[in-house]
Parts: structure tokens; C-alpha cells; sequence
């Protein structure tokens, strides 16, 4: 019971169900969805957002959302949510995807779904690995880093480089909002928080595609201990991935502030 | 009064008044002219046209508009259907209505851009992965294109299924008198499924995805009660001087016509032959070919490829009858100059 | 009645338009009538041509191997199509380009300086009007008064200052096919 003293400083979300999920310990998806939800409550849009599952390991992330919700094909996601869109252009779409859905098997789709400048919000997850089928090189694996696909650590000269995102989407005219974040300290999960609820201010003010990329770890498939994959993203991950903003177009800055 | 239209932009006009809300749709020859049509047409009328970047993500937006209710189609011919295929799959997974138009072209790979049948498989048997079949409609005439195309969306949102018009080349370049039918507005309502944000209701989830075996199982026998239920209902076809028919030809869209010619040609030689065509390739009209099988002395199959409604008409017709073939590879049109010398080898 | 009618040229020479020209006047004289142009492997030796087919019945097959008619506007076309033409039936040579001289003696062969004559009346570009017209007056499927109001509709706006000239190069065809 609240007495006149007490108020309520921390709380459940109201757009998150309460099944648990099913994210490996240390996951910082759990974080996310967090940062993602308390968005939409504060944006006062949980009953007219409609979000897109990837395929990866959010992708039972429509059971933890207490939003519309539906299944994209692995990749397809902003295209799914561009046919939504087009379709309800007065509803909030947000598509939450890896880095395998988005920076390998989607790339057609999310470079195209930006230079359109789709008025959609992006969560892009890297982790630098593919969790769900456990643990196989990413678009995003550093140079050196160990994988069941690079089991002696990824070779450039075999597997190529790493793709940085956000550099490379801030290059298209249609995109409003680039940022990238990082979630391994309580710092960094405010500016994350912040980014995110920007990005879906631009699209509630018709700013055009934006995409918040978050440095996320993998304990699991890492081979470390939730502490130490904090670390590895904080002094391996953001060297190759520095945070910061990417772009922000001009509608977008008076709403940032 | 009829006019004088191209089949690629009477069947996107006859989806414009079948109360089409959103396009997607990348080019391919020969159907590019049904994507220009509504480039120019849409647009004005507050409609959604998206010129996609590939037919992987057109279908894939075709899917996320179909979640949020509206009446929506692509277009595309043979290579860019198989890449759709992903898509389709997960389209019937999820149960939701998409109307797809396939002018088709020849195969196999890049092929070329002349007419063909040779999608039938790829449409008919489901094309993508899983067990599922599209409701596919082949129209023989620019009329039946625009015809089956106004209806599809109707259809397609009665069964939450994929329906497919599968026309080739011919029909899609062809110019033939038609009439068009009256422009519809069609009432968005809510139906009970689509994604339209949860106000005031329970959040709702489309989704293909089934984890325990069990459900899956479950999920696949709900699909097939749906498939046997269309297959119950949905069989369409038409037949040309079968009444007194000795022997059959059987044949859809193109072939069909040219077949039809080649039957009056062997008519005015005394040949009792007739025309059965299959207006649904899915469902098969199975039982009629069954009960043809019972009455004529052959059956000759004329297609566009290299046999493939052929296993279809077998089925039908198991081994009542002997069933010949004749058929056309790579973009080559049968004339009823070829179609003759078939029948009266059938005949003999 | 019932008319099979190719007519054939390189890009740019008309055929198609001619095409539909005959096709929509079939219409308006309320005939069966289908109009299929050429593409993909049809486009091999730089020809474009339609396939016109219009009857009192119903339509079967839209192409046909041995058109009861053809108009060949320039010398792939005339090669390929002049062995094609149904005996008994008509072949519009358009002689501005092409110089072979048809050897059959099964079907009627009409010539036409379509370039030159079109020049005369205005504008080379009508040049398939002129075959237009010959091949109508040889075959007498339509009546010339439908093409008037044919080409009255459908002329584009561009072009529109020369209407009378290309119902003259209708007649122009017509009077060198009269027998």
C-alpha cells in the first residue's frame, strides 16, 4: 500500500507481458527489451505499435512485448515492416533484430528499407555472433575472435571484415536517425534508453528511418562469464564499434533535445 | 461496352477496382507493364505502391501488409516467383490473404522472357518449403484475367490464403476486348486477426513459427482441414465440345486456346475431340478428369513446359485411358499447326 | 469472316501501331479481335511485329503459323513471312525497302512505296497507314469509314494536326490494292 510518503520510483513495464524469457543468463537482451518497453510507456503508444520478430534469438520476443506483434522470414523483417507501415502509416513499427538478420541476410532489405527513408524504428542487436544456432561467426565477429566457424579466430583474409552499420546507413539521404549504443554499464544504458526513445520520436514526427545499434554481449557463445563478456564489449567491442551518433538529421535534433 | 486493353494493365485495373490498397512489386519482363500500371495509378488515389528492391523483399512486404488487413497484391514472372517462394511459405504459415499475379516466362535459371507454363509445379505444389498449396487460377483469355483477378482478393480473404493467378506471356502482352467490372471501396473491418495496434483489445501475434513438434503436427492438420475445404469448394474449370467428345485434350490458359483452334480443325476432319480445360490448377479438378477418363478412348495433354500438369491428369485419369503429351520448352507458343498432328496420332 | 494478319518491320517502322489500328476498328465493328505483339526470341534480326486475328467467332489460339494476310515492312520481314502467307491469301510489300520480288503465285501480292507516298502526303512515319489501307482494301475486312474514327480516337495529341493526312494515306493504300 502507497502511503503520501512512498511513490513509485521503479516498475514493471505495462508493454511487456510477464512470461520470462528465454534469454541464456547474462544476455543483454533482457536489458534491451527493458529499455524498449519503458519507451513505449512513456511515449503512451503500446496500443498502436506493432512490432516485427527477427530470426535470431529475439525471436520469440513477441511473447515478452504486450504489443500487436508478427514473425518475420530471417532478414525480412524491414520489409515486413515497410508492407505494415504503408499499409497503417498512423502506427508505430519497430523491428528488433541481430546482427546475423540484419547485417548478413538482411542487408538488401535494411539498406533499402533507410534510403526509402521508411518511417520505421529500428533495435539492431550486435552481439558479434549468431546466438541461436550457437555460436557461428556474424557480419559483426571481430578480426581474431574465436567461433564455431572460426575456430581459430576470424582471419580477414578468409572471412573478410567486420561490417560497421550505422557508418554505413548514416551515408543514405533517408535516413533521420543513426546511433550507435552500448548497454555494459548503467551510464551507457541511460544513453541507450535516451537513443531509443528518440528514434521512435522521429518516427512519431514523421522523420524517416531510424536505428538504434546496440553493443550487446554473449556470454554463452563467448565462452565467458557475464562480468568478463561486460568487459570484452567495453574494451574489444567498442574499439572496432565506437559509440556515437552517426546522424541526425535536422528534424531529429530539436527532438533529441 | 468493351474495350480494347492490354492483359498486364486490365489485370492491374481490375485489382484497382477489386479494392487493391498496396502494391509491391519489382520489374520483370513480361509483367512490368501491371507494375508501371499502378506506379501511375495508386499513388494519386492515396493507395500504396512500393517499387521493392528485390521480389524477396516485395513479397516480404506484401506479408507485413496482409498482417495489418489490407487488401494487397504483387506481380511478378517466373524467376522472381521462385524467389518469392520464402515469403509465400511463410505467408501460408501465418494464414494470412495475398493475392500474386505470375506472367510466366521460360526456365529453367534466367531463361528468357517468352511465354511459358513452366511454373505449374512451383506454383501448384507449394513452391516454398512445408505443405501448403496456393489457390492458383490460370486464365485462358485477357477477360478471365480480369475476371479471376477481381475475385481472388475476395477469395484469398475467405480461406486467409495465397491465391495465385498464373497467366503467361501471352496473355499478359495480349490486347482483347474486355469489359471491366465495377470499382469496389472495400470497408477495412475488423476480422479478428490482423495487426492493427491493441487498443482496447488483447495484443494479437502472427507468427509461423511452431517450436513443439506437437503443435506444429496440430498446426498442419488445421492447414490441411483448410486445404481439403478448398479443395471441396474452389475447382474451376470449362470444357469445349466435350459432349460428344471421343477423345480429350487437356490444356490451361495459353495452350488451351491454341488447343481449342486445333480441335476445330480436327473436328472438320471428323475427329470427335473436345477441350477440357482446368480453370484452378489448385485444386486439380481430379474428379472430373476421372469421370472424362471413363468416357473417352484418350486423353492428350498440351502445356507450355515438359509435362508437369501431365502427374495431375494422371492422378485423375490413372490408367483408364492412354494419356499422350505434347508440349513446348523455352518460351516456344504450341500453334494449332503442331496441336493437329497430336491428336490424330492419338486418334490413330 | 475470319482474318489472320501479321504485320512486320523494324522498330520504329509502325507495325505495332498498325496493328492495333485494325484491331480496334474490329472492335468497333463489334468482331472478335485479339492483338499480340512480338517480344523475346520474336525480336531476333531487329523486327517487330503483331499477330491481329479477327472474326466473327470466338478467338481459339491468338497466334497463328500461316496468317491469311501479312504486311512486311522491311526485308528480314518479308523473308521470313512471305513463304508464311496461306494460299489464297494477301501480302502487302512494302517495295520503299524491300526489293525481293515474291515468286509465289498462290497468293495476292500487293506493293506499296508506303515511305514515299506517306512523304508525299506529309509524313514518312505514316507509312504503315498506307499498308494499312492497302491491306484493308485487298481483304475488304473493315469498312474505311471505321478507321477514320478509329484513328479520330486514338491518334495522340502529338501527331493529332496530322489526322487528315493519315485518313488520306488510308485511301492513298487503298486505291493501290483495288483491283
Amino acid at each position: 500500500m502507497l502511503t503520501e510518503e512512498m511513490q513509485v520510483v521503479f516498475d514493471y513495464p505495462d508493454a511487456l507481458t510477464e512470461e520470462t524469457t528465454h534469454y541464456c543468463p547474462g544476455c543483454t537482451h533482457g536489458i534491451i527489451h527493458r529499455l524498449v518497453a519503458e519507451t513505449i510507456d512513456e511515449l503512451g503508444i503500446r496500443e498502436k505499435t506493432i512490432g516485427v520478430a527477427p530470426v535470431g534469438c529475439a525471436v520469440f520476443i513477441y511473447n515478452y512485448f504486450d504489443t500487436d506483434f508478427c514473425e518475420a522470414a530471417h532478414g525480412r523483417a524491414p520489409a515486413m515492416a515497410t508492407g505494415i507501415k504503408r499499409a497503417l502509416p498512423d502506427r508505430v513499427v519497430f523491428t528488433y533484430q541481430g546482427d546475423g538478420d540484419l547485417a548478413a541476410i538482411g542487408t538488401a532489405e535494411i539498406i533499402h528499407a533507410a534510403a526509402r527513408g521508411e518511417n520505421i524504428t529500428v533495435v539492431f542487436v550486435n552481439n558479434a555472433v549468431y546466438g541461436m544456432t550457437s555460436g557461428q561467426m556474424a557480419p559483426t565477429t571481430l578480426p581474431g575472435m574465436k567461433t564455431t566457424t572460426t575456430p581459430t579466430g576470424r582471419d580477414v583474409e578468409i572471412a573478410g571484415y567486420p561490417i560497421r552499420m550505422c557508418e554505413l546507413l548514416a551515408q543514405l539521404s533517408g535516413a533521420s536517425y543513426i546511433v550507435r549504443r552500448s548497454v555494459h554499464d548503467p551510464g551507457n544504458i541511460n544513453r541507450t534508453k535516451k537513443a531509443l526513445k528518440t528514434a521512435f520520436r522521429a518516427q512519431l514526427n514523421q522523420a524517416g528511418f531510424s536505428l538504434v545499434e546496440i553493443l550487446s554481449s554473449c556470454p554463452t557463445n563467448w565462452g565467458m562469464s557475464p562480468r568478463d563478456a561486460l568487459t570484452f564489449v567495453k574494451e574489444k567491442m567498442i574499439p572496432y564499434y565506437p559509440l556515437g551518433d552517426y546522424k541526425v538529421a535536422e528534424a531529429v535534433k530539436t527532438i533529441a533535445q | 461496352m468493351k474495350e480494347f486493353w492490354k492483359g498486364n494493365e486490365a489485370i492491374a485495373e481490375a485489382a484497382l477496382r477489386a479494392g487493391l490498397e498496396a502494391y509491391f512489386g519489382y520489374p520483370i519482363t513480361p509483367q512490368t507493364e501491371l507494375l508501371e500500371y499502378l506506379a501511375k495509378h495508386m499513388p494519386p488515389q492515396g493507395r500504396a505502391f512500393v517499387q521493392a528492391e528485390s521480389e524477396v523483399a516485395a513479397i516480404n512486404m506484401v506479408y507485413g501488409a496482409a498482417c495489418a488487413g489490407a487488401r494487397v497484391m504483387s506481380s511478378s514472372s517466373s524467376p522472381g516467383v521462385s524467389l518469392m517462394q520464402e515469403g509465400l511459405s511463410y505467408i501460408a504459415g501465418s494464414e494470412v490473404p495475398v493475392v500474386l499475379v505470375d506472367i510466366m516466362r521460360g526456365g529453367p535459371g534466367l531463361g528468357n522472357i517468352a511465354p511459358s507454363q513452366g511454373d505449374y509445379f512451383q506454383l501448384t505444389k507449394g513452391g516454398g518449403h512445408g505443405d501448403y498449396h496456393p489457390i492458383v487460377l490460370a486464365p485462358a483469355s485477357v477477360q478471365e484475367a480480369v475476371d479471376l483477378t477481381y475475385g481472388a482478393f475476395d477469395l484469398a480473404e475467405k480461406y486467409r490464403w495465397i491465391v495465385i493467378v498464373a497467366a503467361d506471356g501471352n496473355i499478359g502482352q495480349m490486347m482483347e476486348p474486355i469489359e471491366l467490372p465495377p470499382p469496389r471501396r472495400v470497408e477495412r473491418r475488423d476480422r479478428g486477426w490482423e495487426l492493427t495496434g491493441a487498443q482496447g483489445r488483447p495484443r494479437r501475434v502472427i507468427t509461423s513459427i511452431y517450436l513443439q513438434p506437437e503443435a506444429l503436427h496440430q498446426y498442419n492438420e488445421h492447414l490441411q482441414r483448410k486445404q481439403r475445404e478448398i479443395e471441396k469448394h474452389e475447382v474451376r474449370y470449362s470444357e469445349y465440345l466435350m459432349e460428344d467428345a471421343e477423345y480429350a485434350i487437356v490444356a490451361f490458359g495459353t495452350s488451351a486456346r491454341v488447343s481449342q483452334t486445333a480441335i476445330k480443325w480436327a473436328r472438320a476432319k471428323g475427329i470427335r475431340v473436345g477441350l477440357f480445360r482446368p480453370i484452378s490448377l489448385y485444386p486439380f479438378p481430379y474428379a472430373r478428369v476421372a469421370a472424362i477418363s471413363q468416357r473417352v478412348r484418350a486423353i492428350l495433354v498440351v502445356e507450355m513446359n515438359s509435362g508437369q500438369m501431365i502427374e495431375d491428369v494422371r492422378l485423375g485419369a490413372l490408367d483408364r485411358v492412354p494419356i499422350s503429351f505434347f508440349g513446348t520448352m523455352g518460351g516456344l507458343v504450341p500453334l494449332p499447326d503442331d496441336v493437329l498432328p497430336a491428336i490424330e496420332k492419338m486418334v490413330q | 469472316m475470319h482474318h489472320e494478319i501479321i504485320i512486320s518491320g523494324f522498330g520504329g517502322q509502325g507495325a505495332l501501331f498498325a496493328g492495333q489500328l485494325l484491331a480496334y476498328a474490329a472492335l468497333a465493328e463489334d468482331r472478335h479481335v485479339t492483338w499480340i505483339p512480338s517480344y523475346g526470341p520474336e525480336m531476333r534480326g531487329g523486327t517487330a511485329n503483331c499477330t491481329v486475328i479477327i472474326s466473327d467467332e470466338e478467338i481459339g489460339s491468338p497466334l497463328v503459323r500461316n496468317p491469311t494476310a501479312a504486311i512486311v515492312m522491311n526485308p528480314p520481314s518479308f523473308d521470313r513471312f512471305e513463304p508464311l502467307v496461306k494460299p489464297g491469301g494477301v501480302l502487302i510489300v512494302n517495295t520503299s525497302l524491300v526489293s525481293s520480288e515474291s515468286k509465289r503465285s498462290d497468293i495476292r501480292v500487293v506493293k506499296a512505296q508506303a515511305n514515299e507516298l506517306a512523304a508525299e502526303l506529309g509524313a514518312a512515319q505514316m507509312a504503315n497507314v498506307v499498308l494499312v489501307g492497302a491491306l484493308v482494301a485487298a481483304t475488304g475486312m473493315l469498312k474505311f469509314e471505321t478507321l477514320d474514327r478509329v484513328l479520330d480516337e486514338h491518334i495522340s495529341a502529338r501527331h493529332r494536326d496530322k489526322l487528315d493526312s493519315n485518313k488520306a494515306a488510308l485511301r492513298r493504300g487503298a486505291a493501290l490494292a483495288r483491283p
